[in-house]
């Protein structure tokens, strides 16, 4: 069954829109990671012009962190002081964010960026996470009894600004935070990510988060930077595509119910190890896409 | 067969309402329908196109969608990765173009009659402005520009078929894809003898988009800051619909 999708401009078959949203739904109920970074490379694979990716991406990524978002605010894992206080560097990272996007865009450079970003995120990311995810299997082999410290100092407690977040038990620099915020910010804007994949490590190696509450922080404060994002795509660049939106929406949500349940089989480091390599073959394919020779070296722009 | 039986009837009726005042036109045809609407369900169409010359000949059809400015870039490798290092703008670029004919065009019209008409996609003038490259260099763009268009479908490969019944009723029908850009498209009909045009008809084929997609499209562009805040509520919406539905579970 073939639905025209009226902002992409193209007709798609109905069921691999919802395969799709199934797919990395369940991945991400799995790893416990949002998808965007798996889904927007999919749509721009099937067609979709990537700018259309980007935004409509945005969008969907309100919904999942909605969902998932409540499920962590019943037991109390928001930090919410902390979540408002990304949420200012998210929005002013996501602002410029777009506002760059846009200049890309008109210069012929978005596909690249989008993608040597997607590169360069995925292959950091996932080779730090396969490593200390063989470490910890490695570890737990050996069965060492050793007590880590609750957190240590570094220069980062030498910055001004002192905040106090009582959910995290943390009394550190106002910076930081802003600034993780802001990256975020601008990478959700480019890449069309909820960004959980740099917020959440940063959180736990940066601000020192402990992990009960970094998930539902960082699923809070992306619904409101995806959110802007969604707007500022529909508002300047009109490429937010509801009907697709709704449709990978709806494959997302049920997969994602399935992932979670084959996730709490699976042993924590597993996990992490499987979710490395996953993002490690995302981007070593995005990495071989531009080391290839196209087929055609001539592409169509955007006409203004 | 469907298309079979729709055909015959079309010509059959055309014949009899058109045989009398067909001997004083060298050419009359009509298109099955002139708006092509994309609703939902759209995955391309076909549109019947049918007519009768006066005398035996050949016929070639031209379907051109409506110009528009396209920017075109070229890549090269920067440190080993492929980047796109130049671009060119061309003014007026139809969006879609197809032909059909009764024979192959090389046989109906030398090249001269070909160019002036701008029969078959070698012959379209899709010029960029000398000043910005040369001759050589112009056409590798050209030609970069028609495979691009050829690839995602709107420049169809070859040539289609135009088909007589006996020698003075033709029909060929009008392929349109998926992706088919909206507009007004000019359809060209040529009537041609010994290699010259007899006679050549133009007529409008409207394609628009019809019911929920055309309301979409035209809401996210007219008011896109509303757009985008009914976008983030139905997410929204959808995220806690999501998380009731699945609480128990």
């Amino acid at each position: 069954m073939q639905i025209y999708l009226p902002i992409a401009e193209m007709s798609v078959n109905v069921f691999l829109l919802l395969g799709m949203g199934g797919m990395v739904g369940f991945l991400s109920g799995l790893f416990g990671v949002g998808g965007g970074f798996l889904m927007t490379p999919l749509l721009i694979f099937i067609g979709v012009p990537p700018a259309v990716a980007v935004g409509t991406e945005a969008n969907q990524i309100v919904a999942s962190s909605v969902s998932g978002v409540l499920a962590h605010w019943r037991r109390g894992n928001v930090d919410i002081k902390m979540g408002l206080v990304l949420l200012v560097g998210g929005i002013a990272g996501s602002t410029i964010g777009v506002v760059v996007f846009v200049f890309l865009r008109e210069l012929g450079q978005i596909d690249l960026v989008i993608s040597l970003s997607y590169v360069a995120f995925l292959g950091t990311i996932g080779t730090l996470m396969l490593y200390e995810s063989l470490r910890a299997m490695r570890r737990r082999k050996a069965a060492t009894g050793q007590r880590r410290k609750l957190h240590q100092h570094t220069w980062v407690h030498g910055l001004p600004l002192k905040m106090r977040f009582r959910r995290s038990k943390l009394y550190i620099s106002a910076l930081m935070p802003l600034a993780v915020g802001f990256v975020v910010g601008v990478l959700a804007a480019i890449m069309g990510v909820g960004g959980g994949f740099v917020m959440v490590p940063a959180m736990i190696y940066l601000l020192g988060m402990p992990t009960s509450v970094v998930i539902g922080t960082s699923l809070f404060q992306i619904i409101f930077v995806t959110a802007n994002v969604t707007f500022l795509q529909a508002y300047a660049n009109q490429t937010v595509d509801v009907v697709l939106a709704l449709l990978l929406l709806s494959g997302a949500v049920i997969g994602a119910q399935f992932g979670a349940k084959a996730g709490a089989r699976l042993r924590g480091e597993q996990l992490r190890g499987l979710l490395a390599l996953m993002v490690l073959a995302v981007c070593g394919k995005l990495f071989f896409d531009l080391l290839t020779t196209p087929i055609d070296l001539y592409s169509l722009g955007i006409a203004r | 067969m469907k298309w079979r039986a729709a055909t015959v009837a079309c010509m059959a009726g055309f014949a009899f309402a058109f045989a009398a005042p067909a001997r004083g036109e060298p050419l009359v045809w009509d298109l099955s329908s002139d708006l092509v609407a994309i609703t939902t369900g759209f995955a391309g169409t076909e549109v019947l196109l049918f007519g009768a010359v006066d005398e035996p000949g050949d016929v070639v059809v031209i379907v051109r969608g409506p110009e528009r400015p396209a920017v075109l870039h070229r890549k090269s490798r920067v440190l080993g990765i492929w980047v796109n290092a130049a671009t060119m703008t061309f003014e007026r670029v139809p969006s879609f173009y197809a032909v059909t004919s009764s024979r192959n065009l090389d046989l109906v019209a030398d090249r001269r009659v070909r160019a002036r008409h701008e029969m078959g996609v070698e012959y379209l003038r899709l010029d960029l402005p000398p000043a910005k490259a040369s001759p050589n260099l112009a056409l590798e763009w050209r030609n970069g520009l028609v495979r691009n268009f050829a690839r995602s479908g709107l420049y169809p490969h070859g040539v289609g078929r135009v088909t007589f019944l006996g020698d003075r009723l033709f029909h060929t029908r009008i392929k349109l894809p998926a992706n088919v850009p909206t507009g007004i498209y000019q359809v060209q009909v040529f009537s041609l003898r010994g290699g010259r045009v007899v006679s050549g008809v133009t007529r409008s084929l409207t394609v628009s988009k019809i019911g929920t997609e055309a309301d979409i499209f035209d809401f996210a562009y007219r008011h896109s800051a509303l757009y985008g805040l009914i976008a983030i509520a139905l997410a929204l919406m959808a995220g806690w619909l999501a998380h009731m539905a699945f609480r128990k579970a």
